[in-house]
């Protein structure tokens, strides 16, 4: 389907009523009610699989309610695919952005809008009314470039012109600020503002509370797929936010100070490639004491993942030293990498830490299946294996049905924290964690970080590679700064303000 | 071997077999390269030139009318694209498993009918060599380029054409697109589905009049297995070509002239064993292919079948 040339449509008010959407085992929305108005940020805020995507998705006609309304300007409406919700003047921001990095940022918004002069594309057209509402937002794009040459931050403009081109009344934001710099969020915000001044209405999808407070008018909490209610944002607390996301009340972690010990993890110069043979670690030096938590922050895509690999042993070092305590791992194997005392809480966890399809025990003995308590020659011991994963999962608080769950069953927070058993009861000297609580719900990040710290206090030297800017704020020592695949510099804690860290990681240096 | 054995009169007459064997190259690889950029690899163009190549030449032998041969093979190929778009696009089958079951498939059907229908290998006449008024009458170059039936200038023609479509059209652009990333071609509201049932059903077209051009205007015969695998080769020279049509052209011209020199080389009676030179082709394929591995960026979702809400 080619949609027309678009207009600008004005919606007053969008009311999603009753809304039901279940997938094979869970109610995703259960009679989830919702009104967004013309000239609001409605804040949609919840936990990981609360159910905010999903509602929305169904707003922009990705899936269809199993049960409920949907109504614009009082009219229902059903939409079947985005074309319909698209004509009825709804944009939608994805998390991950939905752009063809090998087109150019006007074949990308031209993409399945009929052209002024049918069949040929007439891209000059479009340039010039992108370059109109770049001008009319605020938001600066070259409509000629290619969408792999942008930031982040620049993609992200592009989505905005995308949904503002088609005409949209109503615009949906999903977790918009994930993957910026704090100044680049300074400057969404600004634009965010401008466009409803110019009446539009935004959905605002968000699990960060300070960003909420700050944009939104209207907050509605989802929790296990039910909405908590709907608030003016004005007369909401951060406390009582919380406490309708999570159910109960969370305290912030206040770290206590630790004396750290000798430099553990000592990084020198460490080079390496990244995945499109560009250079990714450029140069990269820290040294890691034990008993101090070094967080390293960063935009996404700088060099972080590439580190952790390094480090862990994953990928090829093409530079630099890797010392352990004084031993030189920069070429080691894995295998002597453990026995040196490093343990490795990967990104991806589902990849790279854990097998889907594994059971909770099996999971738990990937790494040390080969232990001389766990084996009988050649065999394994499972009673002994057993035994262990049982009293893991009580240690940790592990949620599974049994040892012999599949771990694919359970959430991603529960996950997490078998890996962690599993790192954790090694007694490492040294732990690599990168981005230990992404998507983890709040009540698993809060044990996470209090285990993190636990083991600062047992005196492991502790790398923690994040793009949460608060975690890094509140469990780091010092906050080193990732940018190009360099360090931009290394704060202490008190200097490590949320200015400072932001203009390091865009690449300004620390004066 | 001989001296002067590559006088004027044989470079011209290698350089104008080129040309001509470029056709079903050209046509089979520009076809593919459109389902490819959708994100289907078709690996039954093979399957689908055999019988494409056998309508063309039976129509023309009971009718007498090449071009209604050609039109045929148009539409065989495009009902053999259809099958291949629903397995690969609607069942979401395994793309490759699904081509050679098609490319199968056009072997066993072609050569069934061949047996029925025909029995004997048999001559048609087909499609005519046209002169080009003033260009054909250039001394050498008239008879390398202008000398040429219908079929080898369309195929020619083809290229540009598919350039021009793929980079100027609101079609090309949604190829593209959900080539490289459906779920935002499909957030904008183009039909990923149809997109593709287009392209691949287009690129079979196109595999269709391949086979026609070589039953009724290369070699003007029909005989099982007559495309001897030419339609892997043109798989692969989408490849050679990164996804390009004048990338297509430039690895449709090495081939051919390598093929056309190999066969020149046997009718001279040079010293080469002919099943070393029929091989050259072939081995030409592997060493272009691990040359162009990782040359240039394919279709991101090449081989992907596409379900919304995966992410």
């Amino acid at each position: 389907m080619t949609l027309p040339e678009p207009k600008q449509k004005h919606i007053q008010r969008i009311e999603m009523r009753d809304i039901v959407k279940r997938f094979p085992g869970v109610v995703a929305n259960n009679k989830v009610n919702l009104q967004i108005n013309a000239g609001e940020v409605h804040a949609l805020l919840g936990e990981n699989g609360a159910g905010k995507s999903t509602l929305m998705r169904q707003l922009y006609g990705l899936y269809r309610p199993d049960e409920g309304q949907i109504l614009v300007n009082d009219k229902p409406q059903v939409f079947h695919s985005p074309a319909d919700a698209i004509l009825a003047g709804i944009g939608m921001i994805h998390q991950h952005f939905m752009l063809v990095p090998t087109l150019s940022v006007a074949e990308n918004v031209a993409l399945g809008l009929q052209s002024s002069h049918e069949p040929l594309l007439d891209l000059q057209n479009v340039s010039q009314r992108i370059e109109k509402l770049s001008q009319a937002y605020g938001l600066k794009v070259e409509p000629d470039a290619y969408i792999w040459q942008l930031s982040v931050g620049e993609q992200q403009r592009v989505e905005i012109i995308k949904a503002l081109y088609r005409g949209a009344g109503i615009i949906i934001l999903d977790e918009p600020t994930a993957v910026l710099t704090p100044q680049e969020v300074n400057d969404l915000f600004v634009t965010l503002k401008r466009m409803t001044s110019e009446g539009h209405g935004l959905v605002f999808i968000s699990h960060k509370l300070h960003e909420v407070m700050a944009i939104s008018d209207q907050v509605t909490v989802l929790r296990d797929g039910q909405s908590m209610g709907t608030r003016p944002a004005k007369g909401v607390t951060r406390d009582e936010m919380v406490k309708m996301m999570v159910g109960r009340e969370v305290k912030p972690l206040a770290p206590q100070p630790v004396q750290t010990g000798e430099v553990c993890l000592q990084i020198s110069g460490l080079r390496a490639a990244g995945d499109r043979e560009t250079e990714a670690l450029r140069g990269v030096d820290l040294n890691v004491h034990a008993g101090e938590i070094l967080g390293v922050a960063g935009v996404s895509g700088n060099g972080q993942r590439e580190l952790a690999q390094c480090l862990a042993g994953l990928r090829k070092v093409t530079g630099g030293r890797i010392l352990l305590n004084g031993q030189d791992i920069t070429q080691a194997s894995l295998q002597e990498r453990m026995a040196a005392g490093q343990s490795y809480i990967p990104e991806e966890r589902m990849r790279d830490g854990a097998i889907r399809e594994f059971s909770v025990q099996e999971n738990l003995f990937l790494r040390d299946h080969a232990a001389s308590a766990f084996t009988n020659g050649i065999f394994l011991h499972f009673a002994r294996m057993a035994a262990r994963t049982r009293e893991v999962i009580q240690q940790y608080s592990i949620k599974a049905p049994s040892a012999e769950t599949p771990i694919k069953n359970l959430s991603g927070g529960n996950i997490q924290k078998l890996i962690m058993a599993r790192e954790l009861s090694r007694q490492p000297k040294a732990l690599i964690a990168a981005q230990p609580t992404r998507g983890v719900d709040i009540g698993a990040t809060e044990y996470i970080h209090q285990r993190l710290l636990e083991q600062r206090a047992n005196g492991t030297a502790i790398l923690l590679i994040s793009e949460d800017l608060d975690e890094i704020r509140t469990l780091s020592d010092r906050v080193a700064v990732m940018y190009e695949g360099q360090m931009m510099g290394i704060l202490s804690r008190d200097e490590a303000s949320v200015e400072t860290i932001g203009l390091m990681m865009a690449g300004v240096a620390a004066t | 071997m001989n001296e002067d054995i590559l006088t004027l009169a044989v470079v011209t007459g290698i350089l104008t077999s080129a040309i001509r064997l470029a056709t079903p190259y050209l046509f089979a690889a520009v076809g593919e390269a459109f389902a490819q950029t959708s994100g289907v690899v078709n690996l039954g163009v093979d399957g689908i030139m055999l019988v494409g190549a056998f309508a063309a030449f039976y129509v023309t032998l009971q009718t007498g009318n090449v071009w209604l041969g050609a039109l045929v093979a148009i539409l065989v190929g495009l009902l053999m694209g259809l099958l291949m778009s629903f397995i690969s696009v609607t069942l979401k089958a395994e793309q490759g498993i699904s081509g050679i079951g098609l490319y199968m498939f056009g072997l066993g059907l072609s050569s069934l009918l061949f047996k029925l229908l025909v029995g004997t290998v048999q001559t048609v006449e087909g499609f005519r060599a046209v002169k080009i008024p003033l260009l054909g009458d250039i001394p050498v170059i008239g008879a390398i380029f202008f000398q040429h039936s219908i079929p080898v200038y369309a195929a020619f023609l083809l290229v540009p054409l598919a350039w021009w479509f793929l980079e100027k059209t609101t079609w090309g652009l949604k190829i593209k697109a959900v080539g490289q990333n459906p779920a935002a071609a499909d957030s904008l509201g183009v039909s990923v589905d149809k997109v593709r049932y287009f392209s691949v059903c287009l690129g079979s077209a196109l595999a269709g009049l391949a086979g026609a051009s070589l039953s009724t205007a290369l070699v003007n015969l029909f005989q099982e297995n007559l495309t001897a695998g030419l339609g892997f080769i043109a798989v692969a020279l989408v490849y050679f070509g990164g996804w390009k049509p004048v990338g297509i052209l430039a690895g449709a011209l090495l081939f051919s002239a390598v093929n056309a020199f190999q066969l020149w080389m046997q009718v001279l009676g040079a010293n080469i064993s002919s099943d070393v030179a029929v091989m050259l082709p072939y081995l030409l394929t592997i060493a272009a292919l691990v040359f162009a591995t990782n040359r240039v960026r394919q279709p991101a979702a090449l081989n992907k079948p596409f379900e919304r809400g995966e992410n």
